[in-house]
């Protein structure tokens, strides 16, 4: 079976550029959407995974769900750092920081709004515990004064944070002396200073978190199954990335649901466009399908034009609209993380799987647009077909 | 009467067409409507609020609690007609999943601030009478099947351990903007059990919602009970129940501001195919219009033509768009209740439905209106679709 060359596709295209375009754009756009909406949930979980250490654990209150809610009395604490999984740094210090995290609320430069921002108070292993943390400008705070450090998302988006600048909360003044980065984690929306003088500015005597590392990371079945089980303690015992991925749960399922929801119906559309479009150039052509019957191409080969031209429509706009999205890189969202009622700021990140999900989210976009007219293009009679024209 | 007749006939010539283009309209108004719809739910609880009532809080965020004592204080500022205490408990039913609003408040000046929720007398009676009672909204009830006399056990996720609640009445919204998808109990419950478990954590009162005789005065009562605690351990932010709930729609403002630009994409979307449609209708027609013209009919009215035939089209999907719209968003709310506990089609997006759908119909008739009028008659009829 010969095929019918796939210039006579591209041709047909190319004259009609309006209605090409009009259409290809369509489908674009939804591609635009679809592909979006991935990268903002992969943005997403790639900020909160990236905050969890592999071999870190986080200790908070049972059924706390976030550190916010959660309390760790110091007798618990204690308890905690004493176990033998976990590792012992340079110097003989075991390698935990207990951790008091609160919120306040400080109002955002775009909007001037008052906003939730995580401040945590880390021990002094905190920092190392947490290699992905370097500074960017000025030093991170010293321990024991009431100096803070603030993440690069925070320093971006809020009023008071900027270096030498004085923020006030818990009835004391708190002076910026760093801005630091945590490679695009969680860590960026936060604001760090030393763990017992915000205990005691907020008047606290219990922890939110006790956050460890492991001597190694199969250590931890034990010691969940050990403090779980301790009747002392009450505490969720899950190792930090788990814990990260799990705040990110609910606003990953809403972006998911809704975009992919909102994909679905938007392709609907586009398709209809494809559609149109199909059938007008079949019955536009229908003289030329006689002809090329006439001259011997199989009823199969007209079948495969009509969908490679429908396909090359569905390519034009899956191009159009990955790059629009491409775009989207540049841009970063920042909104309050439900789970933790906190501020959170997370780029869109294209990934390889979805360059390869929205191909194919194009391709069936067009094939489905394509395939009722290019069957009708087939089943058109030579003699009918060429006494039409 | 005529050209309203050949213009109705033009837009069925090609049925197929016409089908799909206005199928493709149906599916855009509907989607449009909705994400409107969506963001309108956003702000369920800043327009449910109403001017006469007050929420002070922490300060520092709304995390931190405030001392029970506070209340007589506030009370005493003047202005002030009731003061109830009112603390968000975050606990789940069964599973972290089965989450709903549970608050911890003195029913008895809460209820009073809110007329809104509606209770049969016998059914708040009983209620105030068990002080492990819970008082539950009817779409909560309906979700869950909770009936009167039933017990909810909620693992607390602030306040530690599980706790267990009687049905003793539910309540049901005054209007649609009312949220009764919530569950409210005894303040005193919560707060004598913390004494007994965590003493630290008694007497600790998340908001106070404050109830003003003169909604006028609300920003003078408002910095009048402020200026009361400054330079206390806890001072404290005093706003209208307006500015309170925004303050929550404001912290998530990236995501109404996606939802927002992702409805209008969808016209836009719809927008290429109906102006695919016009074009190739009047690209196909150009003989016709030449026709008319040479029997003496104006550029004019060769245009009005198509955008006649564009409209009707739009108006046509747009019709059953926003039909179709109203049992659409009744199934979504129900299915969703949980993230939007007020999910009502309000008269604005109708509306806004409709002029998107005029726009998209002017907008795609633009170009092939402006050739049909202005193409020349010997081309026209030469031309060959």
């Amino acid at each position: 079976m010969k095929p019918v060359p796939l210039a006579y596709s591209a041709r047909n295209l190319w004259t009609r550029k309006l209605t090409t375009a009009l259409t290809a754009g369509g489908m674009a756009l939804v591609v635009f959407v679809f592909a979006a909406v991935l990268m903002l949930e992969a943005g997403l979980r790639q900020a909160l995974v990236a905050t969890g250490q592999y071999d870190n654990v986080v200790v908070t209150r049972r059924a706390a769900g976030n550190e916010v809610q959660s309390g760790i009395e110091r007798g618990q604490a204690a308890i905690i750092e004493s176990q033998p999984e976990i590792a012992i740094g340079a110097g003989g210090v075991r390698e935990v920081s207990k951790e008091a995290v609160v919120l306040i609320a400080q109002p955002k430069r775009s909007s001037g709004v008052p906003t939730n921002i995580t401040v945590r108070g880390v021990g002094a292993q905190g920092l190392a515990l947490r290699p992905q943390v370097r500074v960017l400008s000025g030093r991170m705070f010293r321990p024991d004064s009431t100096e803070v450090t603030v993440g690069r998302s925070i320093a971006e988006r809020f009023d008071g944070v900027g270096l030498g600048e004085r923020l006030r909360f818990g009835g004391r003044e708190w002076t910026v002396v760093g801005v630091f980065d945590a490679g695009g984690s969680g860590f960026d929306s936060e604001i760090w200073g030393d763990g017992e003088q915000m205990m005691q500015s907020f008047r606290r005597q219990a922890f939110s978190s006790v956050i460890a590392r492991l001597v190694g990371p199969a250590q931890f079945e034990r010691l969940k199954a050990r403090l779980e089980a301790d009747p002392r303690m009450a505490v969720d015992v899950k190792r930090e990335r788990v814990f990260y991925e799990e705040q990110s749960e609910m606003m990953a399922s809403f972006i998911r649901i809704l975009g992919l929801t909102l994909s679905v119906i938007f392709s609907i559309g586009a398709m209809i466009g494809a559609m149109i479009t199909m059938y007008a150039a079949v019955s536009n052509r229908t003289g030329e399908i006689g002809a090329l019957r006439a001259l011997g191409f199989r009823r199969g080969s007209i079948l495969a034009s009509f969908l490679a031209e429908a396909l090359a429509l569905a390519v034009l706009g899956w191009v159009a609209g990955l790059g629009l999205a491409a775009l989207m890189q540049l841009v970063r969202i920042s909104t309050m993380n439900w789970q933790s009622f906190s501020e959170l700021a997370f780029a869109f990140a294209l990934t390889p799987a979805i360059v390869a999900q929205s191909f194919v989210f194009a391709v069936t976009m067009g094939l489905a647009g394509g395939v009722l007219p290019a069957v009708r293009a087939a089943r058109l009679k030579i003699v009918d077909a060429l006494r039409a024209a | 009467m005529n050209s309203l007749k050949l213009i109705l006939r033009n837009a069925l010539r090609h049925k197929l067409r016409t089908g799909l283009t206005v199928v493709g309209l149906i599916v855009a108004v509907l989607a449009f409507g909705l994400l409107q719809t969506v963001v309108d739910a956003w702000y369920a609880g800043a327009n449910s609020a109403a001017p006469n009532r007050l929420v002070t809080r922490n300060a520092i965020s709304l995390v931190f609690p405030m001392p029970l004592h506070y209340r007589e204080k506030i009370r005493a500022v003047p202005g002030v007609r009731g003061v109830a205490p009112f603390n968000w408990f975050g606990g789940y039913y069964q599973d972290p999943k089965n989450f709903f609003a549970q608050f911890a408040v003195d029913p008895v000046p809460f209820l009073a601030m809110y007329p809104e929720y509606r209770i049969a007398e016998d059914e708040l009676r009983a209620f105030l009478r068990d002080r492990k009672g819970a008082i539950i909204g009817r779409k909560l009830a309906d979700r869950y099947g909770f009936k009167i006399g039933d017990t909810i056990p909620l693992q607390g996720t602030i306040y530690p351990g599980v706790w267990s609640f009687t049905v003793r009445a539910i309540y049901h919204g005054a209007d649609a903007k009312t949220d009764d998808s919530q569950m409210l109990f005894h303040w005193e419950y919560l707060n004598e059990t913390m004494k007994q478990r965590s003493p630290r954590r008694g007497d600790q009162v998340g908001v106070f919602m404050v109830q003003i005789a003169e909604p006028e005065r609300s920003a003078e009562i408002g910095q009048a009970i402020d200026a009361l605690f400054r330079n206390s351990l806890a001072e404290t932010l005093t706003e209208t129940e307006k500015a309170f709930q925004l303050g929550f729609v404001a912290m998530t403002e990236a995501i109404v501001v996606a939802i927002r630009i992702v409805s209008f994409v969808v016209i836009f979307v719809i927008l290429a195919v109906m102006a695919n449609t016009m074009a190739m209708t009047a690209r196909e027609r150009m003989p016709e219009y030449a026709t008319l013209k040479a029997l003496g009919f104006g550029p004019g009215y060769v245009a009005r033509l198509v955008f006649g035939e564009s409209l009707a089209i739009a108006l046509g999907g747009a019709g059953l768009g926003v039909a179709l719209t109203f049992p659409v968003a009744a199934w979504f709310g129900a299915e969703l209740g949980q993230f939007f506990p007020v999910f009502e089609v309000s008269a604005g997006t109708v509306a806004l439905q409709i002029a998107c759908a005029l726009g998209v119909g002017v907008a795609a008739a633009l170009v092939p209106g402006r050739n049909a009028g202005r193409v020349r008659i010997v081309e026209g009829l030469r031309a060959i679709g």
